[in-house]
């Protein structure tokens, strides 16, 4: 009786397999008890078999919605009003002691992190029975009930995987351990917040299969917390959009991501990298407002390229458009734009032919583990490389011995003609000077106790000896540079988004005027948003200085957009290496095969199907949808089971 | 293209805070601040403060001369002796006040003298790893299995009842343990990237420690002082008691309990006030330390500020 959900880009129609399990209403969650509000007005239903993702930028309290689900607020937070009904009950209602047999048996979660989630002291056996034996009485026999979700999760379920410490799995295993624990019961709604962000996109893929397959083939709500459009793309049924604090678009998946009408979703869309074409991605500027600071009018109004001065003061209320619930003050005239594709990016300039940076024969290994094994790459002056791989093929590594940051290397590394020694403190100055690196994670590589002045500064004071007014000069003209502008000089990097950070990280390697920028995972810990606008910066960055670039990523998608040739790493070594159309279109080694395959690309495959059609067929491919209930509307409390 | 201007280095240190622009209070001063607005630390606060005080004015306002004969040892409390007399007929209120800032001055700077000692030896080790590691902390771990007031017994008992020595000696009984937390403090920040860009820019060891680590450090580093006072009051105090520390007649909280304790039936006071003074000062030092503790880390921040930064904080990368 099940029936497909939506995996293509067509308009299909979300089906209802069983009836509404959970309604949520008028969900508001506070700071303290009367503070802010940092979550108002969620409404969304989800039913039986379905899945619904809520998807958003981190800080738009799409995690608040998700632990509030189990009646659950963080140290802080209090949840004010509204009601959660999971089967006619209302979880909010509950007394302590309710609630705590509700969660696990009817109510279950899947955290993001599944290493922190799994008791490191206890093997998986044990923890996977704990759950049933909580909950006494759901099953008769706990180890068979045990052996029977490992299978589910596509474990293998035999005593020595059972005996397993949880540090003894793959992050793929963990996860689905995470999972097989949370369908134990067989709860009703079942809440996974981000669990497939760390994950490589093929175990991420297989993940994904299995929550599909557990929702469809228990009758299981599930609602799916991400930041990643895509992941969500190919897997619900309805997609809530949040936006500080509210939901700003609901919907049925596939039409939503064809044809957006909210601007944020427009430009969450846009800002999505595609592995089949090079275009300019747009990204969307600026950060949402934190909860007390959200003013008066439309919160996403000073991001908006639709705004109006009504935007600004008049507060939207939902309005219904095509079958979806949208809070945008100019709705109904926007959603005929259109989802205008980006634009083509321009093809970069042809690279010089002589190599900046050549490695040969690279080997490197962590004490007497190897990691890398004979690794080539030439890096063309003025040109840019992708290191494509997995976590564990070997990438970051690969980045810090060029960087001299991992000493522990042989073979021949040659850079501007002359042999790089191995380690940062063996090289000269002048080398050190012209290879910049650019670390993955913003948050920790800038000292937080130090302005964004003092950091780029001291950068120059290690390398030049400028005077006072020369270094501010170049402090500021790097920060225009890479659009924060001198103001920023005296922030602290605690004042600043995770965007702005990796901005400053940014302007501190290129205000030395490097030959090479080593970029590690630049974007892997900012929203899809951001990454489009450093992904843009960096190549604008590379095309009007010059220079030489390695862009180290695990997100195929990117690649196009930033590089001209690319090398795949797997485990170690290189499988592949050539230009990036021809690995993209034309892949010879399976590895890469699969790499492409697993990309989740669904959602943008369906905005491509009806990118070419005008906007008003798209209204209608929109509107024609035969009239399901939206799932944002209020719902009799009297229908549940 | 670079422009070398004459006189570098006083020019050179003065854009990197002109370039800082916005002064901000600093880590330390701020987190004691923090500490002081909880109701913990303000009781803690206060009583140290009081206590404090009254050993630094105490000597000023004496009403008679601390070493003064005046009457029967162990006289009862009356009209013009407070407090009564000690063991040899002395005000014991006298001897009160004027017992407790060398107290304090020796705690103070062999607390200071041991923290500075132990964050040296406790960074580098972390930070070098290696060698420089192996043979720091075994140092450590030799010193430490002396308990330390033992350890500062058989230094005094070797070389004799000195102040110097014993701040030296409860200094050096401070240090590893002030080396051992700091040394597991900066292991977590040295594997912190914005350490790896400054060795990136070919920065000197000593100089990555000073700058880019040890301001990373306040927060463990104000704990242990406070701590480390704690105990330097106790160890300095109890070593009085036994009778390495000044030397008679001058009045010291620590001598006073020893010295009266065996007239505790006939005048109590000249035991229980110089007793209770250590016990309020000590009790008082590291009811703020906790509270000091407890902001660092973050359990007494306010809950809103906290649901913030989980909220809106940086999503950890893999």
């Amino acid at each position: 009786m099940t029936t497909e959900p939506p995996l293509t880009g067509t308009a299909a129609v979300p089906t209802s397999p069983g009836g509404i399990r959970l309604a949520v209403r008028d969900l508001e969650v506070r700071l303290g008890a009367s503070g802010p509000d940092v979550v108002r007005d969620v409404s969304f239903a989800v039913r039986a078999g379905e899945v619904l993702g809520i998807v958003g930028e981190s800080g738009s309290g799409k995690t608040t919605v998700a632990l509030a689900l189990l009646g659950h607020a963080r140290r802080g937070l209090s949840i004010h009003s509204g009601e959660v009904r999971l089967d006619g009950v209302d979880l909010l209602r509950l007394r302590p002691a309710q609630l705590r047999a509700a969660r696990g048996a009817k109510v279950a979660y899947v955290p993001q992190d599944p290493s922190a989630a799994l008791n490191p002291a206890l093997r998986i056996g044990t923890q996977l029975e704990e759950a049933l034996r909580v909950h006494a009485g759901i099953v008769d026999s706990p180890a068979d009930r045990v052996i029977e979700v490992m299978r589910e999760a596509s474990l293998e379920a035999t005593p020595e995987m059972l005996k397993r410490y949880p540090h003894q799995l793959s992050g793929g295993q963990q996860q689905r351990v995470s999972l097989a624990m949370a369908f134990a019961c067989r709860p009703s709604l079942i809440v996974l917040d981000e669990p497939t962000t760390g994950l490589d996109v093929s175990t991420q893929r297989h993940v994904l299969d299995t929550v599909r397959s557990l929702c469809r083939s228990y009758g299981v709500a599930a609602v799916y917390v991400s930041h990643d459009l895509a992941v969500v793309g190919g897997l619900v049924a309805n997609v809530a959009v949040m936006y500080a604090g509210r939901i700003i678009e609901i919907g049925a998946a596939a039409p939503l991501f064809a044809g957006p009408v909210h601007p944020y979703t427009r430009g969450l869309l846009a800002a999505i990298p595609s592995p089949e074409r090079a275009e300019l991605l747009t990204g969307i500027e600026g950060q949402q407002p934190r909860p007390g600071h959200r003013g008066a009018g439309c919160s996403f109004a000073p991001r908006c390229s639709f705004a109006t001065d009504r935007c600004r003061v008049e507060t939207p209320e939902p309005v219904s458009i095509g079958g979806r619930t949208v809070l945008c003050l100019r709705a109904a005239e926007i959603a005929g734009d259109g989802a205008a594709r980006p634009a083509a990016a321009a093809r970069p300039v042809a690279s010089g032919s002589a190599a900046a940076l050549s490695l040969r024969g690279v080997c490197a290994s962590y004490g007497q583990t190897p990691v890398l094994f004979d690794v080539a790459l030439d890096v063309p002056e003025k040109s840019c490389v992708a290191v494509v791989g997995e976590s564990g093929s070997g990438k970051t590594t690969l980045a810090q011995c060029i960087a001299g940051l991992h000493r522990n290397w042989t073979g021949d590394m040659t850079f501007q003609g002359a042999a790089l020694a191995p380690g940062a403190r063996q090289r000269q100055k002048d080398v050190l000077k012209r290879v910049q690196y650019v670390f993955q994670n913003p948050y920790t590589s800038l000292n937080p106790r130090k302005t964004v002045g003092q950091i780029i500064g001291q950068q120059l004071e290690q390398f030049y000896r400028f005077s006072f007014r020369e270094r501010t000069e170049r402090i500021a003209t790097v920060l225009d540079d890479v659009s924060l502008g001198r103001s920023f000089m005296s922030r602290y990097p605690d004042q600043l988004s995770g965007g702005e950070r990796q901005r400053v990280a940014i302007a501190r390697a290129l205000v030395v005027e490097p030959d090479l920028l080593v970029c590690d995972e630049v974007t892997s810990a900012l929203d899809v948003s951001v990454q489009a606008v450093i992904v843009e910066l960096l190549r604008r960055l590379q095309r009007e200085r010059q220079l030489a670039m390695i862009f180290i990523t695990h997100n195929l998608a990117l690649v196009r957009n930033i590089a001209q040739s690319a090398v795949v790493l797997c485990k170690g070594a290189v499988v592949e290496s050539g230009l990036v159309e021809q690995i993209l279109e034309h892949p010879a080694d399976p590895y890469t095969i699969s790499l492409i395959r697993d990309v989740p690309k669904l959602a943008v495959a369906g905005l491509a199907d009806l990118a070419g059609l005008p906007p008003d067929q798209i209204r209608s491919a929109v509107r024609t949808e035969p009239a399901t209930r939206p799932a944002s509307q209020p719902i009799n409390p009297a229908r549940g089971a | 293209m670079a422009v070398v201007t004459p006189g570098l280095s006083p020019a050179g240190r003065a854009p990197a805070r002109a370039a800082g622009g916005r002064t901000r209070r600093p880590e330390w001063l701020s987190s004691l601040w923090a500490a002081a607005r909880t109701t913990r630390g303000a009781v803690g606060l206060v009583l140290a403060l009081l206590i404090a005080a009254l050993a630094v004015i105490g000597p000023w306002v004496t009403p008679y001369q601390p070493n003064a004969l005046l009457t029967l040892p162990f006289a009862k409390p009356s009209g013009h002796l407070l407090l009564g007399a000690d063991f040899i007929g002395r005000d014991a209120l006298s001897r009160v006040l004027d017992g407790g800032w060398l107290l304090l001055l020796m705690a103070t700077a062999a607390t200071a003298l041991g923290v500075i000692l132990g964050a040296a030896a406790g960074v580098s080790a972390a930070y070098l790893r290696g060698v420089s590691d192996g043979i720091i902390m075994r140092t450590i771990d030799v010193i430490l299995s002396f308990p330390q007031l033992v350890f500062a017994l058989l230094l005094l008992s070797v070389i004799g009842p000195k102040l110097w020595l014993i701040v030296l000696a409860v200094a050096l009984s401070h240090a590893p343990q002030v080396g051992r937390v700091l040394r597991s403090a900066t292991l977590d920040v040295s594997e912190q990237d914005y350490v790896k860009a400054a060795e990136l820019q070919g920065m000197r060891p000593a100089k990555v420690m000073m700058k880019e680590i040890m301001p990373n450090l306040i927060s463990p580093l104000m704990v242990e002082v406070g701590l480390r006072l704690t105990y330097s009051i106790v160890i300095i105090a109890g070593l009085a008691f036994l009778g390495f520390g000044q030397q008679p007649p001058a009045s010291n909280w620590g001598s006073m309990i020893n010295d009266n304790r065996i007239g505790l039936s006939l005048n109590p006071w000249a035991v229980i006030v110089p007793a209770l003074l250590i016990a309020l000062l000590t009790v008082g030092v590291n009811t703020f330390t906790d509270a000091v503790a407890r902001v660092a880390i973050g359990v007494e921040r306010r809950p809103e500020e906290a649901a913030l930064l989980d909220d809106l904080g940086p999503r950890e990368a893999a």
